[in-house]
């Protein structure tokens, strides 16, 4: 649930998944972020995500940081056994829980001073490792739960409430990732569910580190004139020239529309990820001309959204760790334990 | 060249009782030498200790090591020295001075000696090994090689060990190549023989065969943590390379690679463990809360300054009641300190990691064999009072060589996991409340997440009451808080039981930790008057029979290895004892303790009052 409180006996009967439950069941406690929060939005893009891939609720492991984005695992998915952990540190713990049980459908959720400046080393090799999960930033551009202060996604130029402006380049996780060897990266805006519910499955049928950067304005501190990451100043300057469906193999409710879609990527469970239309010469599975594409949009003040580069290919944490696809976190002991016969062969050699 | 007639020295003629100390530089090879030597004399049954005294440095600096030999079982570090083998012209001056009153020192007469650095109380003893080796050897890196092996040939002839031993030894490093085998076996000759034909072998000192060392094994600390670690069944490591921890994760890895691999359904060989070479020590320690989280064991090995980075995320697994193992291989601080120097200087920050009221269990494992013991005790405390354990262990346990008794395994030990609840156990309570439910130790029920719908919650690091939901209200936070305490305190009796040994009539008793305890007990052996009593602490926290310890003598010395007397500290913290009942012993200066320091400052104190 997120910011406003539903009627307890629904007006149309609610939708039900393929495991025959509603959007309700996906859903956490009462969202305490300010009225019209972007966040709150990305909090219900990702319950509809995972209800519209009949994930069970939970399978999920939710993970957090420290910020206003890091409390909205507590707003969706209470089945779920979640973790609200320390600041900039989401993506290692993340990284131990993927390790621990890979049927884990991990969710983490952060925030760009979260991720882009106290945790930019552990988000950086996090992707680096290719830990299967969703990584969602909410990005605002600014420290909402301090009062104000820009954060390192903030463009320069961007101005502060009082009016000052940042001076320093912003890290735009986009390029970051793609420099790191990315698997999956995408971008959407929390005022487009249309775009970003898609975007979220099919990060969450990526067969590695699916990192969504979502504009999420902050209504509170940095949704005034001069801000570039201001409801209206997105609208405006949103680029949505890469437009891609998914084809989930699970929990498909309504087939989506996919005509004369131009390349097609078969993701890990087996859902395919339709490019619609992209740009002239774009190709999402081209690190080069996805870079170049990014910095160009940049600089002419565009913001890209959409599904941005993909490479289902790149074996993940566990892959490249030739562990067994059984979870290590119960693996029976007997299996683990060498006994008592195998010491005394080890110690042979220590005599 | 005539044959160097050895002094009689009948004070100094002690088979089996006696120290050596070979200088070198490192980065030549040096630590083949040691090791043929140290495995030797352990073979013939005779107690012996290593100490690898090693800078931080990859080429080219001092690097020295002490091979200690005690028939009468005192092998902690000696600083004095019957023979030094001195093959670095660098320390030369240093060397020479540590030589013992009637001792000896081997050094290559290839160059000539300073004539002003002779000492008329020892004796020298040249001998050409370069000269040898160049001789024999076609090119630089050969004849620095063998010249280490050569010096071990020319000890063996001094100390009397059997050279067929050596030999064997080396057959067993290189029977895989023969030629470096053939080389190597050339250069042992050649000291041996040298040795034999110039000086009159052996020294009044030696060694002689005592049988078989039945039972005892040579073996590392950090070694022995990471067999306990595969004992134990923890699946998931995650690491920062930092010395003196590396050999722990070096050898998990080994380990696993030989216990935990077999084929999969594809026929590839498939791993049962998975373990991550971290960023840095944040991320490791945050990958083992989360793996544990999830139910996995999992820890991580470090050393001081690892574990000031490990301190928020230490205060997160305590808080949010997750366990953690972390193995503490404690060097010489403080920042980056000594790297390759001892201390166990990291007691106070490990007991009280991360801001706010915290407090962690710590063990102090004393030699390998209890590395291996408590390491595996550690995941079963971790996970029984669901918090970090923290393995104090040091440099000079983790490092060295030391001989211990054989490794025991019970076959019937199953792990300890606690209060972690299953499906059908959470079907059986009328609620899952993360943090309700006390039992009487105050651990709580604990689920993993992708199990059932029933144990959805979410625990977090800021304020949270019974049901680990957000609060500010003081109520509320203090339960859990206050709840922790006790828990912690529970944990008390559920360590390894500290050694007591209290003595009839004990004019004091002696308190320390570690690795510690040899030299400890030596000194207090060598003490003149009624023996101390002794209490050697095993973990925090503190049983009562600590306190009872203290309370039953009028004062006691607590010797540790640092300079602010740390345990001492925690005793008064703990205890409530006055601060002149427990008198310091501090050793810091990065080398192991020895027994002369210890019985020099206590008799020093004693005589003072």
């Amino acid at each position: 649930m997120t910011s406003i409180a539903k009627p307890q006996i629904p007006l149309l009967p609610l939708e039900r998944n393929q495991l025959g439950l509603t959007i309700r069941d996906y859903s956490g406690s009462m969202s305490t972020l300010c009225a019209g929060c972007g966040h709150d939005s990305v909090t219900a893009a990702i319950q509809e995500a995972l209800w519209g891939l009949s994930i069970p609720p939970y399978q999920v492991a939710k993970l957090s940081g420290i910020g206003c984005s890091s409390k909205t695992p507590q707003y969706f998915d209470s089945a779920a056994v979640g973790f609200n952990s320390v600041h900039g540190r989401m993506a290692a713990v993340a990284s131990g829980a993927a390790a621990a049980n890979r049927g884990l459908v991990v969710v983490g959720v952060s925030g760009d001073g979260d991720s882009l400046s106290i945790g930019l080393g552990n988000l950086a090799h996090a992707i680096r490792r290719n830990v299967r999960m969703l990584y969602v930033i909410a990005n605002n551009g600014v420290y909402g739960l301090t009062k104000g202060q820009f954060s390192a996604s903030a463009d320069i130029g961007s101005r502060s409430r009082k009016g000052e402006p940042n001076l320093l380049p912003p890290v735009d996780p986009m390029l970051l990732g793609l420099s790191l060897g990315a698997t999956f990266l995408a971008r959407g805006f929390s005022g487009d569910k249309a775009q970003l519910v898609p975007i979220l499955k099919a990060g969450l049928s990526h067969g590695g580190f699916a990192l969504v950067d979502v504009i999420s304005p902050c209504v509170q501190f940095n949704d005034h004139e001069g801000s570039t990451k201001s409801f209206r100043y997105v609208r405006e300057h949103e680029l949505q020239d890469i437009d891609a469906d998914i084809i989930p193999v699970r929990g498909q409710i309504h087939s989506e529309q996919t005509p004369g879609s131009l390349t097609e990527v078969e993701l890990h469970d087996g859902s395919r990820v339709l490019f619609r239309a992209v740009p002239e010469g774009y190709d999402p599975t081209d690190r080069v001309r996805v870079g170049s594409y990014l910095v160009e949009s940049a600089r002419q003040g565009e913001i890209a959204t959409g599904l941005l580069y993909l490479d289902e290919t790149t074996p993940d944490m566990h892959q490249v760790s030739a562990t067994t696809e059984e979870r290590l976190w119960d693996l029976p002991f007997q299996r683990l334990c060498p006994g008592s016969a195998e010491l005394a062969k080890f110690q042979a050699r220590l005599r | 060249m005539a044959k160097v007639q050895l002094p009689e020295a009948p004070s100094r003629a002690r088979v089996n009782e006696f120290a050596i100390k070979l200088a070198n530089v490192n980065g030549t090879g040096s630590a083949s030498t040691n090791n043929l030597l140290m495995q030797t004399i352990f073979r013939m049954g005779v107690p012996v200790s290593g100490k690898n005294l090693f800078p931080s440095n990859i080429q080219g600096l001092p690097t020295w090591y002490e091979v200690r030999v005690s028939q009468s079982g005192h092998t902690a570090r000696t600083s004095s020295f019957d023979l030094m083998v001195a093959m670095n012209g660098q320390t030369y001056q240093q060397d020479i001075a540590e030589v013992a009153s009637g001792g000896y020192l081997v050094y290559d007469d290839s160059w000539p000696l300073d004539q002003e650095m002779r000492r008329p109380d020892i004796t020298f003893l040249g001998a050409p090994l370069a000269q040898l080796c160049a001789q024999r050897f076609a090119t630089v890196k050969e004849r620095i090689l063998m010249k280490n092996v050569a010096t071990a040939g020319l000890v063996a002839a001094l100390l009397a060990l059997p050279v067929d031993e050596l030999s064997k030894q080396l057959v067993a490093a290189y029977s895989r190549r023969p030629q470096l085998l053939e080389d190597n076996q050339a250069a042992l000759q050649l000291g041996y023989q040298y040795a034999l034909e110039n000086f009159s072998c052996p020294l009044p000192f030696h060694v002689e065969q005592m049988g078989a060392p039945d039972g005892r094994i040579l073996i590392d600390g950090n070694t022995a943590v990471a067999l306990g670690a595969v004992f134990a069944g923890a699946t998931v490591g995650a690491w920062y390379p930092i010395t003196p921890a590396t050999s722990v994760m070096e050898n998990f890895i080994r380990l696993c690679a030989q216990y935990r691999r077999h084929p999969g359904p594809d026929g590839r060989e498939v791993n049962d463990y998975l373990i991550l070479q971290a960023e840095d020590e944040l991320a490791a320690l945050g990958i083992v809360v989360g793996a544990s989280w999830a139910g996995a064991r999992a820890f991580t090995s470090t050393s001081g300054p690892g574990l000031s980075l490990m301190q928020e995320l230490l205060g997160l697994a305590y808080y949010t009641e997750v366990p953690a193992v972390v193995v503490d291989v404690q060097r010489a601080g403080p920042s980056t300190g000594m790297p390759t120097r001892v201390q166990q200087a990291d007691l106070l920050s490990a007991a009280f990691a991360s801001h706010g009221d915290t407090r962690h269990i710590l063990l102090f494992p004393s030699d390998p064999s209890e590395c291996f013991r408590h390491t595996v005790q550690a995941f079963d405390l971790a996970e029984r009072f669901q918090t970090p354990v923290l393995v104090m262990s040091d440099l000079d346990i983790g490092m060295n060589d030391w001989e211990v008794p054989e490794l025991t395994w019970d076959d019937s030990y199953r792990p300890d996991r606690g209060r972690l609840l299953g499906p059908e156990e959470l079907e059986r309570l009328e609620h899952f409340w993360r943090y309700g439910d006390p039992d009487p130790e105050w651990t709580t029920p604990r689920a993993v997440p992708g199990e059932t719908p029933l144990a959805g919650h979410l625990v977090r690091g800021s304020g949270h009451d019974f049901r680990a939901v957000y609060t500010e209200r003081p109520d509320e936070y203090q339960e859990v808080v206050d709840r922790l305490l006790r828990k912690h305190r529970a944990a008390a009796e559920h360590l390894p039981p500290p050694v007591v040994e209290l003595r009839e009539g004990a004019p004091f008793g002696v308190i320390t930790m570690g690795s510690c305890d040899l030299a400890v007990r030596e000194a207090l052996e060598e003490l003149p008057g009624p023996s101390p009593s002794y209490l050697r602490i095993t973990g925090y926290p503190f049983p009562p029979a600590v306190a009872e310890f203290i309370d039953a003598h009028p004062h006691c010395y607590v010797v540790e290895q640092n300079r602010d007397g740390q345990l001492r500290s925690l005793l008064l913290i703990d205890t409530g004892v006055g601060g002149e009942r427990l008198r310091p012993v501090l050793s810091y200066g990065g080398l192991p303790i020895t027994a002369s320091f210890i019985q020099d400052r206590i008799l020093e104190q004693e005589s003072s009052k």
